[in-house]
């Protein structure tokens, strides 16, 4: 059973990472064709990087993901906050409230944006109204929940006694955040916010219906390539972002490794 | 001689309309060491969480030296609390844990340092300056929260149960500790806990409690001889309780018998509660005996042993060093002092029956008593 086991796991990391292998060694094949290796270049990275335009467009994910990520942290983790003190039914009926627009499809939370904001763009009388505010309105809102389902369990993991221990000693309620919650929850906002960050940074979906012709990020100007024959400086910078991504991912892990450690040597140590 | 400095009027403490506190009075002296001492759901924690500020009572007074705290949140009260589970930030070292509370009132870092140094010195904690507070164990854990709680000077400090957390032996050496540092530094210590012997050995006072109200007020050693009514003689050790009518004073008759007593001041043929303590009651020969009755069971209990003997019907638990084996017919004898008289109360009747006795009451009442506190 563990043989098989073991055969199943190797089999479904190939079909996972074969593609991105493909994708990275096409970015390194001196050929046009992508069936047959013609030799090693770094000619297509060369092309990118003299490319303004695609550096423009990763610019404008970067800046949207950037923005977006650190605005949804902080309203996250004051939401977390906000929900952390209720009680009852109202506490489970605003997490359910909260984790409805993870589960609910792109596609419907791209058109219902993009409806909303034409709906406002006529109130408003603004003429074009999608852009980077659109786009960064959108991003905050689909990221939002993952940084409160990231800090939440922080919150419900910490000793209650903390904050009432930071009061007793003379804290205000703000100082007592500031110095004492914010410690014991910063490993939940990180990986909200580095979650927040790569959700936004990767968006094709939600961002396609709610940006203008003003302001592209480079998933949605990708897909328009699917459409034309892809020039191979393209395979650079996706094996480029997929290195990025997977760096990402793997800080994360080890962050929450090293959390969970910890606590781990801790609970011995109260023994 | 001592002044008071804490005064509670008609406290009232309810939630979601169920009422946790009843109409408490107390008043607490300074440099006193007084305890709040119950089962647990008496309101012994809520008390000392109004005490601290970290609840809003439903109606009623906190007044601290006189002038009404009922509105003064807790980071703004002279008091600081030892919390149950210590509390203790685990991203600071033992050094800055206990310079919390200095360095958010912007003490000169020099004086900061005096006097974390002079209360490692005091709960014995020098060379632990770097450590972090997670390495610790329990008992140094214990006294990393009281010297961050005592190093800001209080007026009052607020302990909740610090000891519960401990094994028997540290409990006991921390117990003698906390009386030490309480009189060195002069502080009025409020202390809440469920286990009555810690309560009879560090208090000046105890607050004895029950289902929110206060039941009996005073030194140990009057909770214990003078009990007013069956809850407390039954919560503070062990207790035989029974049906008595009181003839007149210094008379009272219970199983069908008159006894010499020391109590008065009760109506003329007065239903009432009797107390004896069972370790007040000498065994004799069945002739010598005021009342005899037989041997049902016999427990080791190391200093002495708990023997439990029917009298007609009715079970008492007598703890002597003489050894009666199960089945032997025994007769006690009661002096004046051993008889203790209560007025009847909701009480009467619940306690002091040990018909169902079991050996292992002691483990049942501590298990029973260390759940949490809602």
């Amino acid at each position: 059973m563990k043989k098989v086991n073991r055969i199943f796991t190797v089999i479904v990391f190939i079909f996972l990472y074969i593609p991105m292998i493909v994708l990275a060694v096409a970015s390194f094949n001196k050929g046009m064709d992508i069936a047959v290796f013609q030799g090693f270049t770094l000619n297509q990275y060369r092309e990118l990087f003299r490319d303004d335009d695609l550096l423009r467009l990763l610019g404008n994910s970067l800046i949207i993901a950037v923005i977006s990520s650190l605005i949804a942290t902080v309203l996250g983790t004051v939401a977390s906050l906000g929900i952390h003190s209720m009680r009852g039914r109202l506490r489970s009926a605003v997490m359910a409230l909260t984790n409805i627009p993870m589960t609910n499809p792109d596609i419907v939370t791209g058109v219902s944006l993009a409806l909303l904001f034409a709906f406002t763009g006529v109130l408003l009388r603004i003429n074009s109204v999608l852009g980077f505010w659109t786009l960064l309105i959108a991003h905050i809102t689909f990221s939002l929940p993952y940084v409160i389902l990231n800090v939440m369990p922080k919150l419900a993991q910490m000793d209650p006694d903390l904050t009432e221990a930071a009061l007793d000693l003379g804290c205000t309620p703000v100082q007592a955040f500031f110095k004492v919650v914010l410690h014991e929850i910063m490993p939940g906002i990180l990986s909200g916010a580095l979650m927040a960050f790569t959700m936004s940074l990767d968006d094709f979906v939600i961002s396609y219906f709610v940006t203008g012709s003003g302001f592209v990020t480079l998933p949605v100007e990708i897909y328009s390539y699917t459409k034309k024959p892809i020039q191979p400086k393209v395979y650079a910078m996706f094996t480029l972002i997929f290195v990025a991504i997977l760096l990402l991912m793997v800080t994360m892990n080890l962050l929450q490794a090293r959390d969970s450690s910890k606590k781990l040597r801790r609970k011995e140590a109260h023994r | 001689m001592s002044q008071e400095l804490i005064r509670l009027t008609s406290l009232v403490m309810e939630f979601d309309g169920e009422r946790v506190l009843d109409s408490i009075n107390l008043y607490i002296n300074d440099k006193e060491f007084l305890t709040l001492l119950g089962p647990s759901g008496c309101g012994k924690t809520t008390t000392l969480r109004v005490i601290g500020g970290f609840l809003t009572p439903t109606s009623g007074d906190v007044l601290f030296d006189g002038k009404r705290m009922n509105d003064v949140p807790a980071y703004r009260r002279k008091i600081n609390t030892v919390f149950q589970r210590y509390a203790l930030f685990p991203h600071l070292d033992v050094y800055d844990n206990i310079a919390f509370g200095l360095r958010i009132a912007k003490l000169n870092e020099q004086e900061i340092d005096e006097r974390v140094t002079e209360m490692l010195e005091i709960v014995s904690l020098k060379g632990f300056e770097n450590r972090k507070v997670t390495s610790l164990s329990g008992g140094q854990q214990q006294r990393v929260a009281i010297a961050r709680a005592l190093v800001n000077r209080p007026k009052v400090l607020l302990l909740d149960e610090p000891l519960g957390a401990l094994d028997l032996r540290l409990r006991k050496d921390m117990q003698n500790e906390l009386k030490r540092i309480q009189q060195a530094m002069g502080i009025t210590f409020i202390y809440v806990t469920h286990d009555q012997e810690e309560a009879l050995t560090m208090s000046d006072t105890i607050v004895v409690m029950d289902k929110g109200k206060i039941q009996q007020i005073g030194r140990p050693e009057d909770i214990y001889n003078e009990p007013k009514n069956a809850f407390v003689a039954d919560f503070i050790g062990e207790s035989n309780i029974l049906d008595g009518i009181m003839l007149e004073d210094y008379k009272v008759k219970f199983f069908g018998r008159v006894f010499a007593c020391v109590d008065k001041g009760f109506e003329k043929n007065e239903p009432v509660d009797v107390v004896i303590r069972p370790e007040d009651i000498d065994i004799v020969s069945a002739e010598e005996g005021h009342l005899c009755g037989t041997v049902t069971s016999v427990t080791f209990k190391g200093v002495h042993y708990d023997t439990i003997v029917d009298f007609k019907g009715f079970k008492w638990l007598i703890q002597t060093t003489d050894f009666c084996p199960e089945g032997s017919y025994i007769g006690i004898r009661l002096n004046p002092e051993d008889i203790h008289i209560m007025h009847k109360s909701e009480y009467s009747g619940m306690f002091g029956d040990y018909s169902s006795y079991s050996a292992e009451y002691d483990e049942i009442a501590d298990a029973e008593g260390s759940e949490d506190e809602a």
